[in-house]
């Protein structure tokens, strides 16, 4: 059995929240730079541009990468050998408004949804797993609104064919079209039930972004390949201005499901998916 | 790239193209969701506004908290069709620009054209390199909201593209 006291808790969860706001993924900026590279179009390339030219400056100044600063999603795998003394969290909570103020980010959440009033800086919304070991581990991924919004869930029959699958999930890119700043990286859950589904595709943005498919591949990857290759000829581009590079990948992640049915969830994330993971 | 200033002229902003690139010196007015929200109710219940609208621009902007030292925080736009529902009437009072991100409804569109005003887009998702075009900042008006008040910020050679331009004609169309 291993001890961890909250305090270490609060600690890693506040350096996380500044580092994932404010340096930008490295598979993602690889993405991006990847997606220049492919692009043609003078003012896809100009923005494009200027998104890596935003990277570069929010590292430097310690500035965070977007002022959408979200709501902190926390994504914890509590090792079975683990004590926690203290409140895990409250910890979590605690480490989040402290990175928050400490980092410069946004006070972006209401207590009251129906009522909103002012603006807090917690709390996170958090996932916790129990997993194998002695280790605590914590990963922050803060999600913007504009993308979050875009969120979809459809309840398909289990007798759907994959092209139906497809058709649902490159609509709801299409739906997002210019509004929730493209180049898009999907989450798609598969499977679960309804909220699973859902937790699924946030989770599937987590996975590290994959720029080179192999085409033999079978099964889901070929799934993302496919969809990755189809959203790229909707021609949305950055800023929704047209281009090669609507989707910077395609992420699926699925469980198994129920005889009777076919959850499909779908979250989009903006150019900036932003995610840091520290262990204890 | 054309230069422009605030507070918008009517010749300035009949000579603003769909896809035009642009920058924007002068003073532009942040305001977002709930300040909209009020501002219209504001305009029902005949209050007086928190600033002139004559030629005024609107910045769908809820910056970050502003580091020590700095001007302001990150500060890029946010999704423009969130703010639809409020436009026409504050179109209607005289403001003249807005800058956001993503489409706007018909009815906007619409409204654009019949009071000859603009729609400019800026880089979304961009909000640290936006920060180096602030000169300056001030609150203007319901600092309960946080970062949805309305500040009244100095912008220098602001990066915009015009997307919907005074004909009502959209760059998304």
């Amino acid at each position: 059995m291993r001890i961890i006291k909250e305090e270490k808790i609060k600690e890693i969860v506040s350096k996380l929240c500044i580092q994932a706001n404010t340096i930008l993924r490295k598979d993602i900026l690889f993405a991006l730079k990847t997606a220049l590279k492919k692009e043609k179009n003078k003012m896809a390339k100009k923005i494009l541009e200027a998104i890596i030219k935003n990277a570069e400056v929010a590292k430097k100044k310690k500035l965070a990468i977007c002022q959408d600063t979200g709501i902190p999603c926390v994504f914890v795998e509590l090792g079975k050998d683990v004590k926690i003394i203290g409140d895990l969290k409250q910890a979590i909570n605690e480490g989040v408004e402290l990175g928050y103020k400490k980092g410069f980010l946004r006070n972006s959440i209401v207590k009251n949804p129906l009522l909103r009033g002012e603006p807090f800086f917690k709390p996170a919304v958090i996932h916790i797993d129990i997993v194998k070991g002695e280790k605590l581990r914590l990963t922050v991924l803060p999600k913007g609104f504009g993308c979050e919004n875009k969120t979809q869930l459809k309840m398909f029959n289990p007798t759907a064919s994959i092209k139906e699958i497809k058709e649902f999930i490159i609509g709801v890119v299409k739906n997002a079209g210019p509004d929730a700043c493209p180049p898009y990286t999907v989450g798609v859950g598969i499977g679960g039930t309804a909220d699973y589904a859902c937790f699924l595709a946030k989770k599937a943005l987590l996975k590290k972004i994959n720029t080179q498919y192999s085409i033999l591949n079978t099964g889901i990857s070929k799934l993302e390949y496919d969809l990755l290759s189809e959203i790229n000829k909707l021609n949305i581009g950055p800023m929704g201005l047209g281009g090669k590079v609507s989707c910077l990948a395609v992420n699926i992640e699925t469980y198994p499901t129920h005889i009777a049915g076919l959850p499909v969830a779908v979250n989009i994330s903006c150019h900036a998916l932003r995610s840091a993971t520290g262990a204890l | 790239m054309k230069k422009i200033t605030t507070p918008l002229e009517k010749e300035e902003i009949e000579d603003l193209k769909v896809g035009d690139e642009v920058s924007l010196t002068g003073i532009i007015y942040t305001a977002r969701d709930q300040a909209h929200k009020r501002l219209v109710e504001a305009l029902r219940k005949k209050d007086k506004l928190p600033f002139d609208f004559k030629g005024a621009i609107i910045y769908y902007c809820g910056p970050t908290q502003t580091p020590k030292g700095r001007i302001i925080g990150s500060c890029g736009p946010t999704t423009s069709s969130r703010m639809d529902i409020f436009t026409p009437d504050l179109l209607k009072v005289g403001l003249k620009g807005m800058i956001g991100k993503g489409s706007r409804s018909e009815t906007v569109r619409k409204a654009i054209k019949r009071y000859k005003a603009v729609y400019f887009l800026t880089y979304a998702g961009c909000g640290a390199l936006l920060a180096e075009y602030i000169k300056g900042k001030r609150l203007v008006a319901y600092e309960d909201l946080g970062p949805e008040a309305i500040y009244a910020i100095k912008v220098k050679d602001f990066p915009l593209i015009v997307g919907v331009d005074s004909s009502g004609r959209s760059i998304y169309e």
